[in-house]
């Protein structure tokens, strides 16, 4: 069981590393999502990995699954999907100011090609025009 | 007394609740209430200075569990003094923004405010590693309504790179939470740094790791290179009173590497004792290096004030990595005059940029602005004391955080770097000041509003930290050499939290 979930961890954080650096902002919030679930499993696994052990006091208990970690994720959890949803609602309210959905805003290249693109357009339309 | 504790925490929580109500009344009500709870917080903050003066730790259980199995919240002279700036920087921000009527650019500016607050002096009370990580989130969840605060696109873009790095910095906190506690069993500091003082040679290297992870954490928090680059930007593009009490945040991070690094890896910490401090040391000096070349590349006045404040954290970062008490007393001193006189200088920016009207704070000849001898004066004032030069506060700090660095091994390039970035700064501000006071064009109207006095009354009160600081130099370097010596007595601090007992009633 602990390769498969330290092999989980890491191809979620990888996974997450790889989005967040994409430029544009959606792939930034599934990146940052997915870094928030590797590190969600990592601190629960951080209380040891037990199977059907009670987290509270039994006196018929031969062990005990570490409590804390649990807690910790259940915090981590809420704070994260918070922010997830803040994170979206900004990314929009970006995308609807800026005009596009880059992480920098206006990309000038981009609007350089769009901005000749559209001169040909009119330029053939400007010699269809003289021709006839 | 041991509630006294709480109340700085408790208080901003309970105020940001009245103020959602009161949102939905006038905005004088709303201003009346904030102003009257951030006057009340400068003067719990000083009854908390006092009570910290009398030596030892006044610790707060939380739920009345006992340390190490519940929160605790700890007052000694660091918090108190970090909870007095935090107050007074707040005071000032606050009023600008009621002088000027920022307030009114959106809603529940004072809302945020006061959730601000909470998370700040949460931060600065919390002797527990994973309540550190909450309020921190508090303290970012606020900050990114208030630097959104007004809206306008260039303000959405610096934010979301504000946000989307935060959002990381929050995630490789958890990494090195979640590291610690697997290693150590434990997140309350006092624990921690007890446990890793007797921890086996084989966890040695995973304890380095997370710590150093948590140093990219706080770096990130004070801007310290190379994670600065989202400071400038987010800090010119926001509105004036959110970037003067932002001068705060990057002190967050400062006092987080203070009071996790230094109490965790401290000398007691074996053969991690202050492992982290010469990468400290060695980023600051890189962090003020490029600062200073920021300061002279700025083309707006906030975006240069913004990178005099960068400069200001790392300073303050090699004061941390020399590590000697001298040195973090020099760092404490510095830390009081580069908060509050960086907050001053963002509302005079805003001042400035009012009063020149379409020129706004560029550096460009422009038509002479309304009251500008005295506006002028202020400029000339705050930048001789950020920039360290005599006779004001910026250069007491910076002398004293120089004399420290002679017994270190590196100080040829620490005096080197501190002094050419101060000269580059010098004559960076030198030219913006004369740009904008003396170049200017003969005809033509006031460009810009009238001053507004009020408004530069907050200005006027960050400023007097200048010459207060070095009138009452003495007793507050008094003062600055007990919070140091207490910072660097650990054995205390664990005591005294680990041995705090449940209250039976």
């Amino acid at each position: 069981m602990e390769w498969l979930i330290a092999i989980m961890i890491g191809v979620m954080t990888s996974a997450g590393v790889y989005l967040t650096l994409r430029a544009r902002t959606f792939p930034v919030v599934l990146g940052l999502t997915l870094l928030a679930y590797a590190v969600n499993l990592f601190l629960f696994t951080m209380g040891r990995l037990t199977v059907g052990q009670p987290a509270i006091i039994n006196p018929e208990a031969t062990g005990y699954a570490d409590p804390l970690p649990q807690a910790l994720v259940l915090t981590a959890i809420v704070i994260a999907f918070g922010m997830t949803a803040f994170l979206i609602v900004l990314a929009l309210k970006s995308r609807g100011e800026l005009g596009n959905d880059h992480v920098d805003g206006l990309d000038a290249d981009e609007l350089k090609l769009k901005k000749l693109a559209e001169d040909k357009v009119k330029d053939v339309a400007e010699n269809k025009e003289s021709n006839t | 007394m041991m509630l006294l504790t709480a109340l700085p925490v408790l208080i901003p929580l309970i105020a940001g609740f009245l103020l959602i109500f009161a949102s939905t009344k006038s905005y004088r009500l709303q201003r009346v209430l904030n102003l009257a709870i951030v006057f009340g917080l400068i003067l719990l903050s000083f009854k908390l200075v006092n009570t910290s003066l009398l030596g030892g730790h006044q610790v707060y259980l939380l739920g009345n569990w006992v340390a190490p199995f519940g929160i605790v919240f700890v007052l000694d002279q660091l918090s108190a003094l970090m909870v007095l700036i935090t107050s007074i920087l707040a005071f000032g921000a606050l009023w600008y923004a009621v002088a000027t009527k920022a307030d009114e650019n959106g809603s529940y500016f004072h809302v945020l405010f006061q959730f601000q607050l909470l998370g700040l002096n949460g931060a600065f009370m919390t002797g527990d590693l994973f309540n550190l990580f909450v309020f921190f989130e508090v303290l970012l969840l606020a900050s990114y309504g208030l630097l959104l605060h007004g809206s306008g696109a260039a303000r959405t873009k610096a934010g979301l790179h504000y946000v989307v790095i935060n959002l990381i910095g929050s995630t490789l906190f958890l990494f090195a939470v979640g590291a610690l506690y697997g290693v150590l069993g434990t997140l309350n500091m006092a624990d921690l740094a007890a446990k890793i003082s007797t921890a086996p040679a084989e966890n040695l290297g995973l304890i380095a790791a997370a710590g150093l992870l948590l140093l990219v954490v706080f770096g990130i928090k004070s801007a310290m290179f190379p994670l600065y680059l989202w400071l400038p930007n987010a800090y010119s593009q926001t509105s004036a009173p959110v970037a003067a009490l932002f001068a705060i945040m990057t002190k967050v991070g400062i006092y987080a590497i203070i009071r996790v690094h230094g109490t965790l890896f401290g000398i007691e910490a074996g053969e991690l004792a202050n492992f982290y401090t010469p990468w400290i040391l060695g980023l600051g000096l890189i962090t003020l290096a490029l600062s200073a070349l920021g300061v002279s590349a700025s083309t707006v006045l906030r975006e240069q004030v913004a990178y005099l404040v960068l400069s200001s954290v790392a300073i303050l970062l090699i004061g941390i990595g020399i590590n000697s008490p001298a040195a973090l007393a020099a760092t404490f001193y510095y830390l009081i005059h580069s908060t509050l006189i960086a907050g001053g200088l963002f509302l005079l920016a805003d001042v400035i940029a009012r009063g020149r009207g379409e020129f706004q704070d560029q550096f460009v000849t422009a038509p002479s602005m309304s009251s500008a001898i005295l506006v002028g004066s202020f400029f000339m004032f705050g930048v001789v004391a950020i920039t360290g030069m005599p006779p004001l506060s910026g250069f007491m700090g910076k002398m004293l955080i120089l004399s420290a660095a002679l017994d270190h091994a590196w100080f040829a390039s620490i005096l080197a770097v501190v002094l050419i970035a101060g000269l580059l700064m010098i004559i960076a501000v030198a030219r913006s000041g004369s740009l904008m006071f003396y170049n200017t064009k003969e005809v033509g109207e006031i460009p810009g509003e009238k001053l507004n006095a009020y408004a530069l009354l907050a200005v006027i009160g960050l400023f007097m930290t200048g010459p207060i600081l070095v009138i009452f130099a003495n007793p507050i370097t008094a003062f600055t050499e007990l919070v140091a010596q207490q910072q660097f007595n650990n054995q205390a601090y664990i005591d005294a939290i680990l041995n705090t007992p449940a209250k039976t009633e």
